[in-house]
């Protein structure tokens, strides 16, 4: 667990990674932060930070922010080389400076990764995420009055599988915490939580061979089985569904290659 | 067709290939201390194993290009996923990363599958093709003529029959791990291989979606074990011979007495 400060005002020295541009080069910069109370969370402390930055004319650390409460998955930096900083199951937005002691050192970088490119110091340019996302493409779905709630039975273990899947806010914290920079664990969470559902079945192959593709194609690296992104991921999703994945993947190839064509030329109705 | 091509282009099925070319080479590394094992009993039980399977034939050539096959898949697979890796990690590393909780043999993977290859390389050319250590090398006339005392049975089948002359493989094991360097070397190897093996185990089990929560702890429980025991009965036999409890027998009567 995380050591709790509980004491009174206190001061830690930041090593912030600084970067002008994407084509510019960045380096770590070193800011003191002085008067900080144990109950700011660590995006607060940097607000702190920026407004003196500004009031001394500097350019003041750009960071993503949206929410603050751990649930849309922009925050990202990595801190003292952990994605989100030391606590478990939470976004760098809901971190503590009581997590920190009185004059320590704190590297705060952005999440690493060549298909995340850094747009400006902290912030980086996740769209890889939403193209994979695009890729898997919508579910089959009656469009008209929604239907009965009762008028589909899905198991309440089923259910709560693919919710705890859907949990992912895509914030790329798996891939900045592997060495692979694989998307594998935000892949999977998204080839999970539909897969389980009865809703998802008619797109089941085509989904997860067209994600797993996108996520090749986009440059991420591949799983060598260390798990650093369930431990890093904010909301702790759990690399069974990596494995799940792959058990889809290994299907899907095989039923896709074996299918028969239909006869005729298509057409329809 | 979609199949070669996802399960050679693709990053899952790179995966997969080496997770099933691992599980082959795991097969075979323990089927091979199981037989090697023999060497703790009389020399007839290693000499006429040997002798069997070279004189499997065309099977034979069978397992050793299926194995080759495994192996150069296993590390062609390898290589170009941490090739890939490495570029998609980019240019500017971290100023600080910090370990979660990966174990300790997945981080060395890379390391000790080198180990692994420089030591099934040098383990080829001592004991099948003699290049190195020649001198003790089954083939060498001192070795040719070992005369079976009792019969080989595999399966209850009799296949070397007592008093046909076979190589003497027994005594040049014991010969082959003389040097102490080559016996020390020999147990690193095993060990780091081990190590190997310890994550790669594990690791087949996820890659091919036979892993859950429920069932990680009781799996790695299992291959722990499978590991400690593969390192013990590898190690034991260079061991055995570093240590004076296998020594080479003088030469028999009936060997010398050989026309």
């Amino acid at each position: 667990m995380v050591a709790v400060n509980t004491q009174q005002p206190f001061s830690v020295t930041l090593r912030v990674w600084r970067q002008a541009g994407p084509a510019q080069p960045g380096k770590f910069v070193e800011y003191a932060a002085k008067d900080l109370s144990p109950n700011m969370s660590f995006l607060e402390m940097l607000d702190v930070v920026n407004d003196e930055l500004t009031v001394k004319g500097e350019e003041p650390i750009a960071f993503a922010h949206d929410c603050r409460e751990g649930i849309c998955g922009t925050c990202s930096c990595t801190i003292n080389g952990k994605p989100h900083g030391p606590g478990k199951g939470i976004a760098t937005c809901q971190t503590y400076m009581r997590s920190f002691k009185d004059g320590d050192t704190i590297f705060v970088e952005p999440f690493r990764a060549r298909a995340f490119p850094v747009v400006k110091d902290l912030i980086t340019d996740r769209t890889a995420f939403d193209t994979i996302t695009q890729a898997g493409g919508f579910i089959t779905a009656r469009a008209g009055s929604a239907p009965d709630a009762n008028a589909l039975p899905i198991p309440k273990g089923d259910a709560d599988l693919a919710m705890d899947a859907a949990q992912c806010i895509g914030c790329g914290a798996c891939v900045a915490a592997c060495k692979n920079a694989s998307a594998m664990l935000f892949v999977s969470a998204k080839v999970g939580h539909l897969g389980l559902l009865p809703q998802g079945q008619a797109e089941r192959d085509r989904r997860v061979l067209a994600m797993v593709n996108t996520m090749d194609t986009l440059g991420f690296g591949s799983c060598t089985n260390q798990y650093e992104c369930s431990a890093a991921c904010p909301k702790l999703i759990s690399h069974d569904f990596i494995a799940r994945m792959n058990r889809d993947y290994l299907k899907a190839t095989f039923r896709d290659a074996f299918k028969p064509a239909p006869a005729g030329g298509g057409g329809g109705a | 067709m979609n199949l070669v091509g996802n399960l050679f282009g693709s990053s899952i099925g790179r995966k997969i290939l080496m997770a099933v070319t691992g599980l082959i080479l795991i097969g075979f590394v323990i089927g091979h201390l199981v037989g090697n094992l023999q060497v703790f009993s009389h020399p007839d039980k290693l000499n006429g194993y040997a002798h069997f399977l070279r004189s499997l034939g065309p099977a034979l050539w069978i397992a050793r290009i299926g194995l080759l096959v495994a192996v150069v898949i296993h590390i062609w697979a390898a290589t170009v996923l941490t090739l890939e890796s490495k570029r998609a990690r980019g240019g500017e590393p971290y100023g600080v990363k910090t370990w979660i909780q990966a174990t300790l043999s997945s981080r060395y993977m890379r390391w000790t599958g080198v180990v692994v290859l420089a030591f099934l390389l040098y383990h080829l050319a001592h004991f099948t093709l003699g290049v190195v250590q020649s001198d003790t090398f089954k083939e060498t006339e001192a070795l040719r003529h070992y005369k079976m005392t009792a019969d080989y049975h595999v399966l209850g089948f009799t296949v070397v029959r007592a008093g046909s002359e076979v190589l003497d493989v027994h005594r040049m094991v014991l010969l082959g791990f003389q040097p102490l360097v080559v016996a020390i070397f020999y147990i690193i190897a095993v060990g780091l291989l081990s190590l190997h093996l310890l994550h790669g185990m594990d690791s087949l089990f996820q890659t091919l979606g036979w892993r859950n929560a429920r069932w990680a702890r009781s799996l790695r429980t299992f291959v722990m074990l499978a590991c400690a025991a593969y390192f013990i009965g590898s190690a034991a036999i260079p061991g055995a011979v570093l240590t004076g409890l296998l020594k080479p027998v003088p030469v028999t009567p009936s060997v010398a007495a050989h026309p």
